[in-house]
């Protein structure tokens, strides 16, 4: 009789896996109609899904005008904002530790948020190369910072885990320097602003800032999901992915650039929000395993889940006054971080 | 399928490697790569499967040059064992072993039922069918390398590389797992620490020093007592084996 070791690989396994993410679309739809009647005013949830179907039917007529406005022009978008940014950064997250191999990445770790932020104030404030907007102004800083992150961390064509995260620390420092001098250099008055770009806010989104994100977040996620079994590969090793026909240099640039374009699509509407890339993939994997197939669609909706959550949060704890969503996601996360860091000492050679 | 590689050369950092490396492996048979710590026996294999660009030279296996190909058709050619000491992911030993199937499969194609069954008859080739529910983490070493051996297998391939299979295990499992290598059948190139391992189990060496090849053909010819010495700074002396009648390399300090 051998002596094995009886526990299952991961609690959802199978057709678990099916419920699990008919569950969280359930969830989602749930937290995002009760988040939108939570704030000043409330309004019961079936008042919400009445306005909103109302819209989406383009039957209006009969709605009274305050709720509408209060339901459609403010609230929904805000929600729906904090969901894609929670999608998008989970998922950015995800992309960053495929890529290093190594559980601590995320865009906020990394300097990317930082970066994208940098980017984003610098097209607003100084309005140079104001031609590609400011969003493409975070994809630049994003992209520039991840690389300089990268170039930094390696020797001779391996990535080191302590040097990505203390370089990813440097420049995030330096990009945040730089956005809060940017800042108040233009406008002292604005330090409602620099807070914005530091911590992050869905606060005051519209529809107009939720298109790019949503659909940056909807492609990259599709496209993940084609390369989920390549990822799957790469997460165990270069040299494992490359012998089994992975061309690794080519997937790891393209994850690159994929989590560049999230967290920039994500920082140039709801600024700088840490460490939801950190914490989603983390639990998400707790619950269905490594496999990427399962890890990238519960990830996106997890994600969605939690950052509307935590958003309803920063709005109840101290009503009327709200807190910037940054703060909350900050004081889940880092604690989390410490305890990756802890845990995971060994991968980190 | 023939392995041919010709004049290779490799540069890390500026460093040489490699230097015009040349090794023809026949069909069917097993070849070692053998030489001191540092003498380019990883480097090479990693050439051939893909994982690290030579600056000169080329790698045939059969009529196609691996370089001048994909990666995915290189992957339905060659199958590699590698070295990974930090598998710190929960992978099963069964979605390990699918992963095999990698080059097969095509963008969002799922898992089917072709492929469950060549992971099944994989692991039942390799004695590990009864693991694969289990975290392939925490299984031993020779267990590992086993299951390793078996995604090779769900590969599908001709050619099967292996570098330093049976570093790290006990001697039941090292044995075991040359044995398992030899009864494949597969085109096999496999670097080995232990000269007595590649006398048993190869049909012929190759031995490297600094980048280079020192000598190669079949083990009694490369492993001459005066090259043992001078490259390994030992005596030695193939031997009939006391149990089994086969040449075996024993070796004594100088």
């Amino acid at each position: 009789m051998r002596l094995v070791d009886q526990r299952r690989p991961h609690p959802v396994q199978g057709k678990g896996f099916i419920l699990l993410v008919g569950g969280l679309a359930i969830a989602l739809a749930l937290a995002v109609a009760f988040s939108v009647g939570v704030g000043t005013v409330d309004v019961p949830v079936a008042r919400v899904v009445a306005v909103v179907w109302a819209h989406l039917t383009g039957d209006t007529a009969g709605l009274d005008p305050l709720t509408d406005q209060i339901v459609w022009t403010f609230r929904t978008p805000r929600v729906l904002l904090a969901a894609v940014a929670g999608a998008g950064l989970s998922l950015a997250g995800l992309c960053l530790q495929t890529l290093v191999r190594n559980p601590l990445a995320d865009p906020y770790t990394f300097g990317v948020t930082a970066g994208a932020s940098l980017g984003a104030v610098v097209v607003m404030t100084t309005g140079i190369a104001a031609g590609i907007g400011v969003a493409g102004g975070a994809f630049a800083g994003s992209s520039l910072s991840l690389l300089v992150v990268f170039v930094m961390a390696q020797r001779g064509g391996r990535l080191i885990g302590t040097s990505l995260v203390l370089a990813g620390v440097a420049v995030a420092y330096l990009g945040m320097a730089g956005t809060g001098l940017l800042q108040l250099l233009v406008d002292p008055s604005e330090l409602r602003g620099v807070m914005f770009w530091l911590l992050g806010s869905v606060a005051g989104a519209s529809w107009a800032d939720l298109t790019i994100p949503a659909v940056a977040t909807a492609v990259t996620g599709l496209w993940l999901m084609s390369r989920g079994r390549m990822m799957n590969a790469l997460a165990t090793g270069e040299d494992t992915a490359a012998g089994l026909g992975v061309d690794v240099n080519r997937l790891r640039v393209l994850l690159l650039v994929a989590a560049s374009l999230l967290t920039a699509t994500v920082v140039s509407v709801a600024g700088g929000i840490g460490f939801v890339g950190l914490v989603v993939p983390h639990a998400v994997r707790l619950v269905v395993g490594p496999d990427h197939r399962k890890v990238i669609p519960v990830s996106l909706l997890g994600g969605a889940v939690f950052l509307v959550l935590v958003d309803l949060a920063t709005r109840t704890v101290n009503k009327p006054n709200e807190m910037p969503i940054g703060i909350f996601t900050a004081a889940l996360g880092a604690p989390f971080f410490l305890m990756l860091l802890r845990g995971r000492r060994r991968t980190l050679r | 399928m023939k392995i041919q590689i010709e004049d290779l050369s490799v540069m890390i950092d500026d460093l040489p490697i490699l230097g015009d490396v040349s090794v023809e492996v026949e069909t069917g048979t097993v070849t070692g790569l053998i030489g001191p710590n540092g003498s380019g026996k990883s480097t090479l294999l990693r050439c051939v499967y893909r994982a690290l660009k030579p600056v000169r030279g080329s790698v045939h296996i059969g009529e196609s040059d691996v370089w001048r190909g994909n990666a995915r058709e290189a992957g339905r050619r060659t199958a590699v064992v590698v070295q990974d000491h930090d598998l710190d992911n929960g992978f099963s030993v069964e979605e390990t072993v699918l992963m095999g199937r990698t080059p097969h499969k095509g963008i969002l194609e799922r898992d089917n039922a072709d492929d469950r069954d060549i992971v099944r008859d994989a692991l039942d080739r390799v004695g590990m069918a009864w693991a694969a529910r289990r975290v392939f983490t925490r299984l031993s070493g020779g267990e590992r390398q086993r299951v390793l051996v078996a995604r090779a297998l769900a590969q599908k391939t001709p050619v099967l590389l292996l570098d330093e299979p049976t570093n790290h295990l006990d001697i039941g499992a090292q044995l075991g797992l040359l044995g398992l290598v030899r009864e494949l059948g597969l085109t096999t190139v496999v670097a080995l620490h232990d000269l007595d391992h590649a006398t048993t189990y190869c049909d012929r060496l190759v031995l490297l020093r600094s980048g280079r090849v020192l000598a190669a053909g079949v083990p009694s010819e490369v492993l001459e007592p005066e090259r043992v010495a001078e490259v390994f700074g030992v005596r030695s002396a193939i031997v009939p084996h006391p149990l089994t009648g086969r040449p075996h390399l024993v070796t004594a300090n100088q």
